[in-house]
């Protein structure tokens, strides 16, 4: 029999078998005889009014079933849905046109081809409108507003903290340092786009519908609602989250092309499959960022920092159809005094509606985290240059010290864990900071530019506790089902949904420490909302806080009848019995045991008369708090005075994601979200022209990062448990991501810092460093 | 149009339109569905197969002109139920995440590594350099290529 392994065992992962073999089953592989495919009309202006739309070429392209425009929709009120920001954001417009790209109509058709053939007869009249897209010029009052349903381009004002307080610390503090920092829209990317295929049963009213979503249960609440009225039920709704060829975020919110391929599935009455293309996933969806900061510190002369000011205008785009907590427009955007001490703080955010297409997801990470980091850990380094101190110098003087936790942060949070100073010091010591700093001056005095940046981050993840957290009104719990079958082999269902982070492995590792039953033992299934208890999903690294702990929970309930029933078997008194990794045996004599699968089978063969057969449990988990994984972060980078290239050097990553469950996955987890925190630092922007148009469509023009620009990152971890979490871990998908940005943004100030540089922009191109150096003289 | 094309080692005869595209050929009229779709652009990879033995974006080729040729997909790596030192690499070094460009990713390396045997991990990072992945950071996927390389000379030697 294979070996119960348990936490901090590399276990190898179960879901590879069929991923390696082409046999995964993501949602384009899904197929159904009959089926139909839809396609989508999009718009080639930014803002525009619909005079006519003649789908007669159209209808009589071969293939073609049906067109539906807005105009369809509004009889059965399906024109708008609701977004899970409580605005509401077009199906398909009736009149006029928000953004670039925007759904117009959909065309049905047999095939693929014959369905983009349909596409390109149907004939759209527009009369262009000028687009508003700037958001500070959306906000000056004589500039129109975009919504015809809404009385302001201010989607909402949203602050946090004492600005009295602030304000009178920044007026009368030794030194006050100032800087504008823009953060710009980038697209998640993941490897496959989104997509759906609908199948809905006329006779028996009932809808499945398979979808790239990461939060199937939460999406399955909301088509009831939005379809309630037309008589379709929650209990005749399956949503079916197959494998998920990545998400980070993108596979949130509720996209019209779900709706539009739903409604076409009820129209035609075939099961009928969408598929974006890259360069409509691209144009249409899945943005994040697009956060104007103007950042501000207040310090004493010594360099203790006294108070933080934080102001936001936020680009949302046309919808608010960003994926937060109810409570919560601007997401986690307060964790923004970092991993500092001190009691003074304010930050607002105005979300502002623009003639983009909805923006505001997540990029792997938890509700604007990163936003919040960059800002701080940005700042941290202008305070330091302004007060010339070596940038970790000045973090190690304001950290928050490790007998300060469970910490209250001035903007609300009670920070769970943490030792920031090791986790610097580590990272100092792997990468050899003051050998670094001599060679760098060493260089500068030969006039090359080399650059070392810091970031010393702290995250907020795993929402989170009911009385904070929800969505739509729905609590943010998550859930576990485990079962165990007479011979002690485990079916265990999720409420969250793996996009890649390897839960199929993790959760089976989490019940072997739990029960002693091998990793093999256990099937692990997630995202079908008829067999999983309800949950809200997988984003914000809330799988291992939440569904992670109700496993764990699920287990000890499992436990708990597991020692009865051993009681019973070995006729022993329940106090009596210890427990030992996989049995129970009585206390002083070790030979009277019996196994967790003994038990199992006595379960449903021997139970003791009176109790229920079965071993099973269920655990809804309400997280006491959020956790607060951090890290400490080192870059080195070279640039090329002649072309203006930023060459990573190296690249320390000193991580603390509490209890770790398997090593190799975690690394896993942080190589990648330290390629995609570079990428936005170095090289994705999503670009619009003055018209309104995405100049960024393609892989040729968004620059995703390769094997050859990503350097070979250097990773190690320190390991404070978080307190309230059953087995002490954090999560640890998107920590790198967060931290990564501002470690290379200050290295390649710091290589600049002597020209009197201050703040870079990201991403930082070849092109805007050669600006400056050109600027500062120093380009050869 | 007629088109007949071997996959992995079976042949597939079809009517198809001159527009058709490889990858949908494999994917749709041979039901094999491992090859994946990444963009329209040729940028991303996912969708390489062999033909005849050389690595090709097969969104980017017509199935028509695959006629007659000979094409291995991920499907047919493994031999006899046993996986090819290229699929065991990225299993034992956590080479994927989501999976999505992981048939490409080991098509790519499965060609490169019977150019070069015994590359260096700069080599193989230009190898892969027309394969994006947007979960592993290339670190883990590097490693597996070693790997592989590493249990092809062992089974040459040995």
């Amino acid at each position: 029999m294979a070996e119960a392994l348990g936490f901090g065992h590399s276990v190898k992962r179960k879901e590879d078998a069929r991923f390696l073999r082409g046999r995964g089953n993501y949602i384009e592989d899904i197929k159904f005889p009959g089926m139909l495919w839809l396609d989508i009309v999009r718009s080639p202006f930014a803002h525009a009014k619909i005079k006519s739309i003649n789908k007669e070429k159209a209808l009589a392209t071969p293939g073609v079933a049906a067109v539906i425009t807005g105009a369809d929709l509004v009889p059965y009120k399906l024109a708008w849905m609701p977004t899970l920001m409580s605005d509401q954001q077009m199906v398909l417009p009736v009149d006029t046109v928000m953004y670039y790209a925007q759904e117009v109509a959909a065309v049905i058709a047999t095939s693929r081809y014959a369905a983009a053939d349909g596409v390109a007869a149907v004939d759209v009249d527009y009369e262009p409108l000028t687009p508003v897209l700037n958001p500070h010029k959306a906000l000056e009052p004589d500039t129109p507003v975009i919504r015809a349903d809404k009385q302001s381009n201010r989607i909402w004002h949203w602050e946090v903290g004492n600005r009295a307080a602030v304000d009178d610390e920044l007026a009368n503090a030794d030194v006050v340092v100032a800087e504008d920092i823009y953060i710009p829209r980038i697209h998640v990317a993941s490897m496959e786009t989104c997509g759906c295929v609908a199948k809905w049963d006329s006779v028996e009213g009932h809808l499945t519908l398979y979808m790239t979503t990461q939060a199937p249960h939460a999406i399955r609440t909301v088509v009831a609602l939005v379809t309630g009225h037309l008589g379709l039920m929650e209990h005749k709704i399956r949503v079916i989250s197959p494998d998920i060829g990545g998400g980070f975020g993108g596979k949130v919110p509720v996209y019209p092309g779900y709706v539009l391929a739903t409604a076409a599935s009820v129209l035609t009455g075939a099961p009928v499959k969408w598929i974006e293309d890259r360069t409509e996933n691209l144009q249409a969806d899945s943005f994040a960022r697009d956060y104007h900061i103007h950042g501000e510190l207040a310090a004493t002369k010594e360099g203790k920092i006294t108070a933080m000011k934080m102001g936001v205008v936020a680009d949302h785009g046309a919808f608010d159809s960003a994926a937060n907590p109810s409570k919560f427009p601007a997401g986690l955007f307060s964790i923004a005094t970092g991993s500092y001490d001190f009691q003074k703080a304010f930050a607002e955010v105005d979300g502002v509606y623009t003639n983009k297409p909805p923006g505001g997801i997540a990029y792997r990470c938890s509700f604007r985290v990163t936003e919040a980091v960059h800002a701080i850990e940005r700042m941290v380094d202008v305070l330091a240059q302004k007060l010339e101190m070596d940038p970790a110098d000045l973090r190690e003087k304001n950290f928050i010290q490790p007998e300060q936790f469970p910490y209250k942060s001035a903007t609300g949070w009670e920070y769970d864990s943490g030792n920031y100073p090791a986790a610097l010091e580590k990272a100092k010591s792997i990468i050899g900071y003051d050998a670094l700093r001599q060679e760098q001056k060493e260089k500068r005095a030969k006039g090359e530019l080399m650059g070392i940046g810091i970031s010393t981050f702290t995250e907020i993840v795993g929402a989170g506790p009911s009385h904070t957290f929800d969505i739509l009104g729905i609590k943010m719990f998550d859930s576990a089902e485990i079962r165990i079958h007479p011979t002690g082999k485990v079916i265990a269902r999720l409420g969250t949904k793996s996009q890649g982070q390897g839960h199929e492995t993790t959760y089976a590792q989490i019940i072997a420490e739990e029960l002693g039953i091998p990793e093999d033992d256990v099937a692990v299934e997630e995202g079908d909302t008829d067999t999983a208890p309800y949950g809200l999903g997988t984003y914000a690294s809330r799988s291992t806080p939440t569904s992670g702990a109700a496993t764990a929970v699920a287990c000890r309930k499992i436990k708990d009848k597991a020692r009865k029933i051993a009681a019973y078997l070995l006729e022993a008194r329940e106090d009596d019995l210890e427990w030992e990794k996989g049995k129970f045996f009585v206390k002083g004599a070790p030979d009277r045991a019996k196994t967790i699968q003994e038990i199992a089978f006595a379960a449903y063969t021997n139970h003791p008369q009176g109790m229920e057969a079965g071993l099973e449990a269920v655990d809804y988990y309400d997280p006491p708090n959020l956790t607060f994984p951090f890290g400490a972060y080192i870059c080195v980078v070279d640039i090329d005075r002649g072309t203006g290239q930023v060459k990573i050097r190296r690249f320390v990553a000193v991580d603390d994601c509490g209890t770790i469950i398997n090593p190799q996955i975690v690394d896993g987890q942080i190589a990648g979200g330290l390629t995609m925190g570079m990428a936005p630092a170095l090289l994705e922007e999503i670009v619009y022209d003055e018209n309104g148009v995405n100049l960024t469509g393609s892989f040729s023009d968004y620059l995703l990062p390769t094997s050859v620009e990503t350097p070979k990152w250097e990773m190690d971890k320190t390991v404070t448990p978080s307190p309230h979490h059953p087995f002490g871990a954090k999560g640890v998908g998107e920590s790198a991501t967060v931290g990564a940005p501002p470690a290379i943004a200050n290295a390649v100030v710091d290589a600049l810092a002597h020209l009197g540089v201050t703040n870079i922009d990201i991403p930082i191109t070849p092109p805007k460093v050669w600006a400056i150096l050109k600027e500062k003289g120093v380009a050869l | 149009m007629n088109v007949t094309i071997n996959i992995n080692g079976k042949e597939y005869s079809d009517d198809v339109e001159p527009r058709l595209l490889l990858v949908h050929f494999i994917r749709e009229n041979a039901n094999l569905t491992g090859t994946h779709v990444g963009c329209d652009t040729t940028s991303c990879g996912a969708c390489t197969v062999l033909v005849d033995g050389v690595p090709m974006k097969s969104c980017t080729m017509f199935a028509v002109q695959a006629n007659g040729k000979s094409i291995t997909t991920v499907e047919g790596l493994a031999q006899n139920g046993k996986l090819a030192p290229i699929q065991e690499g990225f299993h034992e070094k956590h080479g994927l995440q989501c999976g999505f460009c992981t048939p490409g990713m080991m098509l790519t390396s499965v060609a490169f590594l019977k150019k070069n045997p015994h590359p260096s991990e700069e080599e193989i990072r230009w190898a892969i350099s027309g394969n994006l992945c947007r979960c592993t950071g290339y670190v883990n996927i590097v490693e597996a290529v070693q790997y592989a390389a590493e249990k092809m000379a062992e089974a040459q030697n040995g």
